[in-house]
């Protein structure tokens, strides 16, 4: 089961070298036959007596993280779903893109994408599932910007992207949420611990994140924006992607975990609803589009909210419609987005006020669309499988609860159906029959070459199949796939006449009033001024994107102005701020005056000296002054130095100011003039604020510290083994070269750095005037 | 650069500078038992030596004292890493220093430690410096 999950990536290592041969054999040939192969491997596993299998592999076993996988039901649907539609996909992809086109790109994302989506279903671990779920979003990003010259490719991509991701990240919080309740990352052992979860306080948590992963991949409104601007990529990338199996995943989610929540009244609320809005928003919207691949689009949206309500239910009957419905689906919708494919192919244009007619040119096409349109819209014949799907989720819709919405549930289904109706009529009728305006065409109009139909005909006698015989694979596929999410789930006959019961009544309103609504539809066309009118969420999801930019850019450019004046305030401003917070939390304020010593007069007038010169200093304004003012607070320092009897540092204080005062005074000459302070007033009160704060907060720190003494200094030791360690009587100098001397010795080293570097600034700077 | 005949200052100059010199290798060599070591001691010379620069300018300066300044840095550097280094050959940690007490046969008998070839690569050290930095920004035309 490992190699089949493996072997589309390992595949994808050789497509480079291989399209390079693309001359002579389309590439999209030998691709081809992976996915086919691994669709007759899973293949042989349907059957009655089907049984889940499992398998392990060590990945990171010191974190619980295995390579797990796990076949059920629900993950063979979709395996086959996933294998099936890519054989098909890839097939009528190779008479879809032409030898110019970069198709060693483009087969190499297909296979990730398909080994990502392989990885997602099969998946028991939550990581792993979580990796190959990001990897279909980077593969689904590449596929949709795969014509990355055209804007709005490279606009559709980023948008999937992000919001995908952004589902994704959610996603991942709700697991580990998961595995800090259950200390397990098997999906199957949580659902053997189904309580502990139900009883956990972040029950509403993992499930709000989780289902935002879901509902974002699945696009479930108010997510579902990105799909209809994917419809940038190719075709057969829509058709693969959109419609059939990445858009499944979040389906696949819920279904998977909806044993684990199905105990829980927020979760039928929450997934219900949101299928049930998006239901009905989708189907509504799609009447609205012109473009073949937007109505399809929208029409996805539809389905998987549909899809999506059902899982919600939790029923038997819902959740064996859906199951059902799943696989519909992707027969009718990848056989209406191949055609799509076709029109556009073949006239050059989707644009669906600019066809029509078209049935009598390309009569093979026009006969797949509708059986495709036919059963998307569930129209009681009981040759299309749409309607048998359809007419189950009519039945599950009833009877779920006494309250008004769950008696509302059946109108909004009955209300989605009927535009779901309209869309595609609106879609088969517009495209192929009606006025014949070819010369308005890019492309002169012909039926497709045979190797284009050969998928989607596939896909529709899918279609009829399904119809004619609904439970041919009932017992050996659809029952084990249920039971995978609902374990009460008993067999089930599908059958085409049920009596005249409510669901029938609801299908015949459904095609009543579509009708009436399809031929009037011109008439009530104005409505989509009023609803969404002005409403877009695209515009949110613009506004969203710009906003953040411009925002960030405006705190950035607000405090990073370049000034290092800014800067230096903004950091003695915090430091100032936290600081003295901390001072106030930690109560670090002490005040002690027990061990201060005597203050002498002398002491007292040199410091009124230093203070009158560093008041000073800030007034001057000229330079030679300045310079000699601040030299008065170094010789005061070097003085205080003398009265604390520090005789080396007094003597290096002096020598090194009277040095300083010298390098000034010969740099003097090269210094620019001072210049007043252009500052306003309000800055000005401002500097002036940080700086006393500032020196209030040393002030006080110098004080506190100076108070609150924890340990003995450790300056005896110095005085008591200078002479007898160190053999001299100087301790500071003893202090220097022996005890420290690693300290002085990187200090010279610092000095020596700094010469060097005055050399260099001086004689090797460039010559401005010489450029 | 207009002449002057600066007959006091350098009359005077040189007297001071020689007793600069003298009172910087005192601090140098008292370093361990009184006020003073290398770093004060090459701040001394580098003075005096600033004060020659003033009263005769710098070729006189170079004639008296053929050394590039700029070589003082590193070879500094080198006696201390040196003396730091060498108590290895004793399998001693880095940097540690020893003394001990000599007689010789006029001084009498006096204390010789290690710790002075270090102060010694200090004062080297800080001479360099001072006088690159000095005599790059002084004699810079530009």
């Amino acid at each position: 089961m490992i190699f089949a999950v493996l072997i589309p990536l390992l595949i994808a290592c050789f497509i480079p070298a291989l399209s390079k041969l693309k001359e002579k054999l389309h590439t999209g040939i030998f691709v081809f036959f992976i996915p086919f192969l691994i669709f007759l491997y899973f293949v042989s596993f349907i059957g009655n007596d089907f049984t889940p299998i499992r398998e392990q592999y060590s990945w990171i076993p010191s974190l619980g993280i295995n390579f797990d996988l796990y076949l059920d039901g629900l993950s063979l649907l979709f395996v086959l779903l996933i294998s099936g539609i890519g054989s098909l996909v890839v097939l009528y992809s190779i008479y879809y893109l032409s030898k110019s086109e970069r198709l060693g790109h483009f087969y190499v994302y297909l296979l990730m994408f398909m080994s990502a989506m392989l990885g997602v279903v099969l998946s028991d671990n939550i990581f792993v599932l979580y990796t190959f779920w990001e990897l279909t979003s980077i593969s689904s990003f590449l596929l949709i910007g795969y014509w990355h010259f055209k804007e709005r490719s490279r606009y559709g991509a980023l948008k999937s992207m992000l919001i995908t991701v952004f589902g994704g990240l959610s996603m991942l919080g709700g697991f580990i949420l998961l595995y800090v309740v259950t200390g397990t990352t098997s999906i199957q052992q949580m659902i053997g611990q189904v309580d502990l979860i139900l009883n956990s306080t972040y029950l509403p948590l993992i499930l709000g994140f989780i289902l935002l992963g879901a509902f974002t991949k699945s696009a479930q409104f108010p997510f579902h924006i990105w799909l209809p601007d994917a419809m940038e990529a190719p075709t057969p990338v829509s058709a693969y992607l959109h419609s059939a199996t990445m858009v499944k995943a979040g389906l696949f989610l819920v279904a998977r975990f909806s044993p684990i929540f199905s105990g829980y009244e927020g979760f039928f609320i929450v997934v219900s609803v949101f299928g049930i809005v998006t239901l009905c928003w989708g189907a509504y919207m799609s009447v609205r589009q012109t473009d073949l691949k937007a109505i399809l689009a929208f029409s996805t949206i539809s389905q998987l909210g549909m899809i999506m309500a059902m899982l919600g239910f939790g029923t038997k009957a819902a959740v064996f419609a859906a199951v059902f419905h799943i696989l519909n689906h992707a027969t009718f919708k990848g056989s209406l987005f191949m055609v799509a494919g076709i029109v556009d192919h073949e006239t050059g244009t989707r644009d669906i006020r600019k066809l029509g007619g078209l049935a009598t040119l390309m009569p093979i096409t026009a006969t797949l669309a509708i059986f495709g349109t036919f059963s998307m819209a569930g129209v009681p014949f009981p040759f299309l499988n749409g309607y048998y799907s359809k007419e189950l989720f009519f039945g599950s819709t009833l009877g779920l609860g006494s309250d008004f919405w769950s008696q509302a549930i059946p109108y909004l289904a009955v209300l989605g159906s009927i535009f779901t109706f309209v869309y595609s009529m609106y879609l088969f009728f517009g495209t192929f029959t009606g006025k014949k305006q070819f010369d308005q065409l890019p492309k002169k109009p012909h039926e497709a070459p045979i190797g284009m139909l050969i998928s989607p005909m596939i896909l529709v006698v899918g279609v009829v199949i399904f119809g004619l015989f609904p439970n041919i694979v009932n017992a050996s596929f659809l029952q084990h796939a249920a039971t995978a999410i609902n374990s009460t789930v008993v067999y089930k006959e599908i059958t085409f006449w049920h009596g005249f019961i409510t669901p029938f009544k609801m299908s015949l309103a459904v095609v009543g009033f579509g009708t009436v609504l399809f031929l009037t539809r011109k008439k009530w066309q104005p409505v989509y001024q009023v609803l969404p009118g002005k409403v877009s969420f695209n515009h949110v999801y613009d506004a969203i994107v710009n906003k953040i930019g411009n925002v960030a850019n405006r705190i950035t450019n607000y405090y990073m102005t370049g000034s290092l004046k800014t800067y230096m305030s903004l950091i003695l401003g915090t430091t100032l701020i936290v600081s003295l917070l901390f001072m106030y939390l930690t109560n670090g304020f002490a005040f002690n005056t027990d061990q201060l010593a005597e203050v002498s007069f002398i002491e007292v007038a040199v410091v009124l000296i230093m203070i009158v010169a560093a008041i000073a200093t800030i007034y001057m304004n000229h330079n030679v002054a300045a310079i000699l003012v601040v030299g008065v607070v170094g010789f005061g320092v070097a003085i205080l130095f003398v009265i604390y009897r520090a005789p080396d540092i007094a003597l290096t204080q002096l020598v090194i100011e009277t040095i300083t005062v010298a390098l000034f005074l010969l740099c003097f000459y090269h210094l620019p003039k001072l210049r007043k302070s252009t500052d306003s007033a309000k800055t000005k009160i401002m500097n002036a604020t940080i700086s006393i704060g500032f020196g209030a907060l040393v002030t006080l720190v110098a004080i506190s510290a100076h108070s609150s003494r924890w340990f003995e200094s450790i300056a005896d030791y110095f005085v008591e083994n200078s002479k007898k360690l160190g053999g001299g009587d100087n301790i500071v100098n003893v202090i220097l070269v022996d005890f420290r001397g690693l300290d002085t010795l990187f200090e010279i080293s610092v000095l020596g750095i700094a010469a060097l570097a005055i050399v260099g600034l001086i004689k090797y700077r460039k010559n401005k005037e010489a450029e | 650069m207009y002449k002057t005949n600066d007959l006091i200052l350098r009359t005077t100059a040189s007297l001071i500078a020689f007793i600069l010199l003298g009172f910087a290798v005192y601090l140098l060599l008292a370093g361990h038992n009184s006020p003073g070591g290398g770093f004060v001691g090459g701040l001394m010379t580098s003075g005096a030596i600033l004060l020659m620069n003033m009263a005769y300018g710098l070729e006189v300066v170079r004639k008296v004292l053929p050394i590039n300044f700029v070589n003082l840095i590193p070879i500094g550097l080198a006696v201390a890493i040196g003396t730091s280094v060498g108590s290895f050959l004793f399998q001693q940690p880095f940097l540690s220093q020893t003394y001990g007490y000599f007689k010789f046969p006029i001084l009498g008998e006096i204390e010789l430690a290690t710790a002075m070839l270090f102060d010694l690569g200090v004062y080297l050290t800080v001479v360099g410096v001072m006088m690159t930095i000095i005599l790059s920004i002084a004699n810079d035309t530009e």
